[in-house]
């Protein structure tokens, strides 16, 4: 299987069936018992365990359980990456508010995780994820835990990033969702690939939406 | 709401100025850690008790024994040498030779003791009178006692020795110096002892800081996971536990300097009076500044080595699940 730079791919499957391994053996979570993972022309196998943090600093990830820090304000969780890659204070500032503003959180920059709906939460750990500017951002059932609404809200974010390069691949079961969406869809059963949908499927789906939006003046 | 371009937000990331970037991160995440042991004071400030106690002690005791050192080194000085004479010699050439030696300028003064009055004492304290009286004649001969200069080091005292053992009326010179030696002695096992006790001391400070790091540690594990996912490597996530243990080090070391300084001043007023007493010019060596900061670099050091030791140990052992 393969994924090209600047493509937008679910992955689904019901669960155990190996989704969420597939993007664990992605963030060397995981090591793989056989088979191999290419990231960016990278060999993960030859990653070893001192370079897996500049590895996964290249990577942005988003969680089903948000995995924010609780004990400290949005502000220095979406920077956390930045503090991590040693970038200066202003800089970092100034890229993690153009992040939450991406989100459309950048009100609540000064509040703690705790005081934000579950849909917030969400959506700060998308902007952690994309502060640092990855080429590949993979999220394991981001939209697990929210409505139908809020759902969609976290996708069409997914989707903007995906339109200004980013590489996503995203775990999901919700297929009512995937289809509005319509993206290449690989599906999974037992842990082995069962369905790869086909580029020009996409493109049909890509073509379909953007009419759509072109119809109801809907702007991502 | 601002608007900000979604390319502003993805431009790649660029590192600007490396070294003050690394001071600013280091000093946020020192200010960090010294916030974290702020938010429960007493919890904090037990583990920096029970470092600065354990300081304390071998420092105090070092403290006591560089007084007695002090002390007996101004009794080394006000030894008296006992110049006995030869049985010829006569009382008016002992007290000709009295003379010449008290004109030396490493002699403070001489005081000859007739061998008339050394038997007469001795009769008196000795109590051996009545056997005295048997005796024919005076076995005791005249004795100089000279008292060297306050000014003499140990080696003109040496000489001092040599010169007079070497006049031709001086039969032998006795120097009670065994005693001093002795006290010297003890003070140096005393001072090993304190060394090794001071080791074992640092050992504890090591595993207080190591467990006080360790639960720290187990109370963030998912802190630690989440940031490691996110790509922070081990020497990222370890130093603000460093820095936990440095101000452990930092806090424990000032506080021992501080009850010494106490326990000093509650000294002072006794030792003045005791020294009153013995009408010397005594005075208490409190520590001086490089023992101050050996204090304190130890602290900060067994601090830096405890955590360093728990965040190694049990860091490799939280990974992201």
């Amino acid at each position: 299987m393969h994924v090209d730079k600047g493509e937008m791919v679910f992955v689904t499957g019901h669960s155990g069936a190996g989704k969420s391994t597939l993007l664990r053996l992605i963030a060397l979570i995981e090591r793989p018992t056989s088979g191999q993972v290419i990231v960016d022309s990278q060999n993960t196998r030859k990653i070893t365990r001192r370079r897996i943090p500049a590895y996964r600093r290249q990577i942005g990830m988003v969680f089903q359980d948000h995995k924010l820090l609780y004990d400290r304000p949005v502000f220095d969780n979406v920077a956390l990456p930045l503090v991590i890659a040693g970038i200066g204070h202003r800089e970092a500032a100034r890229k993690v508010r153009a992040a939450l503003d991406q989100v459309s959180l950048l009100h609540k920059e000064k509040q703690f995780p705790e005081t934000l709906s579950s849909g917030e939460q969400q959506r700060i750990g998308i902007a952690r994820a994309i502060v640092s500017r990855p080429k590949l951002l993979i999220a394991d059932e981001p939209t697990g835990n929210l409505d139908p609404d809020l759902s969609l809200e976290v996708m069409r974010i997914f989707r903007r990033f995906n339109e200004v390069g980013v590489t996503l691949l995203i775990a999901s079961h919700d297929i009512a969702l995937i289809d509005q969406l319509g993206c290449r869809r690989i599906a999974l059963a037992d842990g082995s690939l069962q369905v790869d949908e086909e580029e020009d499927v996409v493109a049909e789906y890509r073509e379909r939406l953007e009419a759509e939006q072109a119809d109801d003046g809907w702007h991502l | 709401m601002a608007s900000v371009k979604a390319s502003d937000a993805l431009a790649p990331p660029r590192r600007t100025g490396r070294v003050s970037g690394w001071v600013a991160v280091h000093a946020s995440t020192a200010l960090a850690a010294l916030g974290r042991l702020s938010r429960q004071p007493f919890a904090s400030l037990m583990t920096v008790l029970v470092i600065a106690v354990t300081l304390a002690l071998p420092a105090a005791m070092h403290v006591v024994i560089k007084n007695a050192r002090a002390l007996s080194a101004s009794w080394d000085n006000a030894l008296d040498f006992s110049v006995y004479l030869k049985k010829e010699v006569t009382l008016e050439q002992a007290q000709r030779l009295a003379a010449i030696v008290g004109q030396r300028a490493d002699v403070e003064v001489v005081t000859l003791i007739p061998a008339d009055q050394a038997l007469r004492e001795f009769r008196e304290q000795s109590g051996f009178g009545d056997a005295l009286d048997y005796l024919t004649e005076n076995p005791l001969p005249h004795t100089l006692v000279v008292r060297p200069g306050s000014a003499n080091t140990e080696v003109s005292m040496g000489l001092l020795n040599e010169e007079l053992g070497n006049l031709p009326e001086a039969d032998f010179v006795q120097v009670d110096t065994e005693w001093v030696q002795r006290f010297h002695a003890i003070l140096s096992i005393l001072e090993r002892a304190i060394a090794m006790g001071a080791g074992l001391l640092g050992i504890a400070i090591i595993v207080i800081v190591g467990n006080t790091i360790r639960l720290d540690i187990q109370n963030r594990r998912e802190e630690i996971e989440v940031t490691k996912l996110i790509g922070a490597s081990n020497a990222f996530v370890r130093r603000p536990f460093l820095y936990t243990g440095l101000w452990y080090g930092l806090g424990g070391g000032l506080l021992a300097l501080a009850l010494i300084s106490y326990g000093m001043f509650a000294l002072a007023e006794p030792v003045g009076r005791l020294s009153g007493l013995y009408e010397s010019a005594f005075d208490v060596l409190d520590l001086d500044l490089r023992e101050s900061l050996v204090i304190i670099g130890a602290g900060i050091a067994l601090g830096l080595v405890g955590s360093w030791i728990a965040a190694t140990r049990h860091m490799r052992r939280i990974e992201p699940r």
